[in-house]
């Protein structure tokens, strides 16, 4: 199981995880585990969608436009997804 | 804006879809929702059902649940299964296990998009078959028999609760275990034939504070389609999404393509449109009138002064509409008694809506021969069909 402190280096959607934008924020659902998330806010669905492209989530958060003083909830948050397996380290096999 | 209050106010899709492939069944269940039996001429062709799932598809709608009816009576069923996979539509179908054999099992175990749910409606024969017909639990058994031989990983047991029933929860779950299953309960609902006898199957307000309690204590262990959200007045909340999502985050597609708010309320009063219309599914769900009004801010009326209405938010709209009670007033199931009061008071002269479509199957005339050939009505037949099916069908 991955917590907050282990958000190191660089992350992706999990190959088997669909997103569906919506006025609130977006849904993830998970084909392999049937699982479906909400993404709370259109900014943390730019941060998921921007994982692969970044080096770390911080960086991730911040070229979504996520200002400093809330780098913490959204590190939360994607701690949450990663603990779901909705998000993946980039390195590990599909 | 809490994520409740979001909803309320309708998705870009629906995330629960409930689509009954046919009305064709070879049970008859005495308090099938659907009022299903026979087929209707006019159900979805292959090509028609096809176009469906590609609309889902583009609409990212991620998984539909189908039903019907039996959904695997259909010929085409295999095939619709496989353009699903195709599309990225998961699928999770109900069945009652007849056709579940060693084959079956084996080809279901191969697919990552689809998920199975058995239906059985006691934990023991004699309690299942008073409800669904005789020998159904054993070939609802049978059927989870060869999905664990096949490897199927985790299919569903779904049960709907009833006064008979609801003593058995710990052995359902025993039963669900011993198949590697995950247990589903759901709420009966007076829709379709179960209106014929939700009157003396519902749960006791006593069985209700037990299952209320046991759910609490099961967790996310035990799947409920949330529609156990009228007891989180209780206090408590319980798992999942507590609030009615008809036609805002749930709704039905019929046999014949016809688009509801939700799976029970088969009713004119509910019906948004078909998606044999131009604008399609798509159309009816994002601009139909209905679902437009469903999705405007609802009064909670008589409930709105209770200090427990954000916890239950009313309850059911299909439970209140097919018993008679007011959209804007409590369930009939209200865990505060209000709901039983209002049924208590209930006249003669309320007028309790009936199912719009019936496909129960009713017995051949021939069991019951005229007196004289004259005396046979020639609208008997149709008379029979168009009226409410007769108590204790499922024979």
């Amino acid at each position: 199981m991955s917590t907050e402190d282990s958000l190191d280096g660089r992350w992706r959607l999990h190959p088997q995880v669909a997103l569906r934008p919506e006025r609130f924020g977006a849904l993830a659902y998970h084909f392999g585990s049937r699982r479906l998330s909400f993404l709370k806010s259109r900014r943390l669905l730019e941060v998921v969608e921007g994982l692969e492209a970044a080096p770390d989530v911080s960086a991730a958060c911040r070229a979504a436009g996520v200002p400093e003083a809330e780098l913490p909830s959204y590190r939360r948050a994607l701690a949450t997804l990663a603990e779901t397996d909705m998000i993946v380290p980039a390195e590990a096999p599909a | 804006m809490k994520l409740v209050e979001e909803f309320e106010l309708g998705l870009e899709a629906p995330i629960c879809i409930t689509w009954e492939l046919t009305y064709a069944c070879n049970l008859a269940c005495v308090h099938c929702l659907s009022s299903s039996g026979r087929r209707d001429p006019r159900e979805l062709t292959t090509a028609e059902a096809k176009g469906v799932i590609e609309e889902l598809e583009r609409m990212q709608v991620f998984y539909v649940n189908i039903g019907g009816g039996e959904p695997t009576v259909r010929k085409d069923f295999w095939e619709l299964l496989d353009h699903a996979a195709e599309h990225g539509v998961g699928v999770k179908f109900s069945t009652n296990g007849s056709r579940i054999d060693a084959a079956a099992a084996a080809r279901l175990a191969a697919s990552d998009y689809v998920d199975v749910q058995v239906s059985i409606d006691g934990a023991t024969a004699a309690v299942n078959d008073a409800v669904r017909g005789p020998g159904s639990f054993e070939t609802a058994l049978g059927a989870l028999e060869h999905l664990a031989a096949a490897g199927f990983q985790q299919p569903k047991i779904s049960v709907v609760v009833t006064r008979h029933n609801a003593g058995q929860l710990d052995e359902f779950k025993a039963i669900a275990d011993r198949y590697g299953a995950q247990l589903r309960i759901t709420r009966l609902r007076p829709s379709g034939r179960g209106a014929d006898v939700w009157d003396e199957l519902h749960p006791s307000a006593d069985q209700q504070r037990s299952l209320y309690t046991w759910l609490l204590e099961h967790g996310e262990e035990v799947l409920t389609g949330d529609s156990f959200f009228h007891l989180s007045a209780y206090g408590e909340a319980l798992p999942g999404l507590n609030l009615c999502g008809a036609g805002r985050v749930v709704c039905l597609i019929d046999p014949v393509g016809d688009v509801y708010a939700c799976p029970f309320a088969i009713h004119d009063e509910f019906l948004a449109g078909n998606v044999r219309e131009p604008r399609g599914f798509e159309g009816v769900w994002r601009d139909s009138e209905l679902f437009t009004e469903l999705r405007r801010p609802q009064s909670g009326g008589a409930c709105e002064s209770c200090g427990h209405y954000d916890a239950c938010r009313g309850g059911c709209m299909a439970a209140k509409f097919f018993t008679g009670l007011p959209l804007d007033g409590p369930d009939p199931e209200c865990a505060l008694g209000h709901g039983e009061a209002l049924l208590a008071a209930r006249g003669a002269d309320t007028a309790i809506p009936a199912p719009a479509v019936d496909h129960s199957r009713v017995k051949p005339a021939r069991l019951r021969p005229p007196a004289k050939v004259c005396d046979e009505n020639p609208l008997a037949d149709f008379l029979a069909v168009a009226g409410p099916a007769p108590r204790g069908a499922a024979a």
